[in-house]
């Protein structure tokens, strides 16, 4: 009986450590929970604070983006004005060269005209030059050269292209447009170019003094441009003053000389009859 | 580099004149000039030429047969040939380029542009 008795006492007593043990197991695990949940609050906040820190430092650096790309635009558009104004330059320069192009081919034009010019004594040479001179740099097609006589003061044509030499008749000073052209020195050119109809040999589209300083010692008449030629060009009026002065001085000493010569050859021919 | 070289076959001096210039703006050209169709001709044969110049009206042979001359002659008939006439008609054209011509420039010139023309027949940039 008592044995039992203290068997199940000490049974009792495994089962009040169990409880107690039980008890405890209870508590730490309540605290546990609790600690869990703090711990669970802690991670929300901190997942907040993150949040809001990743908020704060993200429009930092976009407040820095948006001034770098203004930034960056400043210098496009300083950029694009600098393109547009090189590229107006380069336009400027593209223009100038053309026309300094053009002027070293009408200078050209001028320095072969006058170098063919000069280039003989022969008197039929140089008027075969003024006519080659007259196609090929102006673009004439009917044309001629009238030259005055020293003592009647008429013009009469000396080398003609495209009509007859004969064709033109003998101008007497002041006898219209050519006639006063010869009077005056001043050049006359039409007003507008007719390309149609016949030409009338009295009425030239241009007429220029062939002059050496004020004395007018003929006349180059123009009658016809070549078709494609359609109108003058600057460098025209230029050839034109050219001729008017080259021409002459060329057609003066080549008649000089050919006169000189042939009173050389008749003074020799005396001198060969005396001494023979 | 390539030399060029070029017949200039036209009785006006100045003519010839006016083409050299504008042809000077090629390196290394040589320019050879002949006055009329037969000197061309005969210049044509003593030498290698790259392209050959040639006016339509001149005295003893024109320019419209000296082009059929070389064009009839295997050894030219792919020379390029440019004309450069007095002649602006549309017939006068279309029958110098018939005969074979490459290029055909009307009179007064203006020496860019056959210096363009000149540079394109020669295939230089």
């Amino acid at each position: 009986m008592e044995d039992s008795r203290g068997k199940n006492g000490s049974i009792f007593a495994r089962a009040e450590e169990f409880l107690q043990a039980f008890k405890k197991g209870a508590e730490f695990t309540q605290e546990l929970l609790k600690e869990n949940e703090k711990l669970r609050f802690k991670v929300v906040q901190l997942e907040e604070e993150s949040k809001s820190l990743s908020q704060a430092t993200g429009s930092d650096t976009q407040k820095e983006l948006v001034k770098k790309i203004s930034r960056l635009e400043e210098e496009k558009r300083e950029l694009l004005d600098r393109y547009r104004e090189v590229e107006s330059e380069n336009r400027d320069f593209a223009q100038r060269y053309v026309e300094i192009e053009e002027e070293n081919n009408n200078l050209a034009n001028l320095y072969i005209a006058s170098f063919q010019l000069h280039s003989t004594l022969d008197f039929k040479e140089v008027l075969q030059i003024i006519l080659e001179i007259v196609i090929n740099l102006i673009g004439a097609e009917k044309f001629g050269i009238l030259l005055m006589d020293e003592k009647s003061r008429e013009l009469q044509s000396m080398a003609t292209e495209g009509i007859d030499k004969d064709d033109i008749p003998i101008i007497k000073p002041g006898e219209g447009i050519i006639g006063k052209v010869s009077e005056s020195g001043e050049p006359y050119f039409v007003e507008e170019i007719n390309e149609e109809g016949e030409i009338n040999l009295l009425h030239p589209m241009v007429c220029i003094p062939l002059k050496i300083k004020e004395h007018v010692i003929g006349v180059i008449v123009i009658y016809k441009l070549l078709q494609q030629k359609k109108k003058f060009v600057e460098v025209d009026y230029e050839l034109f003053t050219l001729l008017a002065g080259h021409a002459a001085t060329a057609i003066f000493s080549s008649k000089l000389y050919s006169e000189s010569e042939r009173k050389l050859s008749t003074i020799q021919g005396f001198i060969d009859l005396l001494t023979k | 580099m390539d030399e060029y070289k070029i017949l200039i076959v036209e009785d006006s001096p100045t003519m010839r004149q006016l083409i050299i210039f504008a042809l000077k703006r090629i390196r290394n050209i040589k320019v050879v000039e002949a006055g009329d169709g037969v000197d061309g001709l005969k210049k044509l044969l003593s030498d290698t030429f790259h392209l050959v110049i040639v006016d339509i009206n001149m005295p003893v042979m024109d320019g419209l047969k000296m082009i059929s001359l070389i064009r009839k002659d295997n050894v030219y008939k792919n020379i390029p040939i440019i004309i450069i006439t007095t002649e602006g008609g549309k017939e006068d054209k279309e029958r110098a380029m018939a005969l074979g011509a490459n290029a055909y420039i009307t009179k007064p010139i203006s020496a860019p542009y056959v210096l363009n023309v000149v540079k394109e027949l020669l295939n230089i940039s």
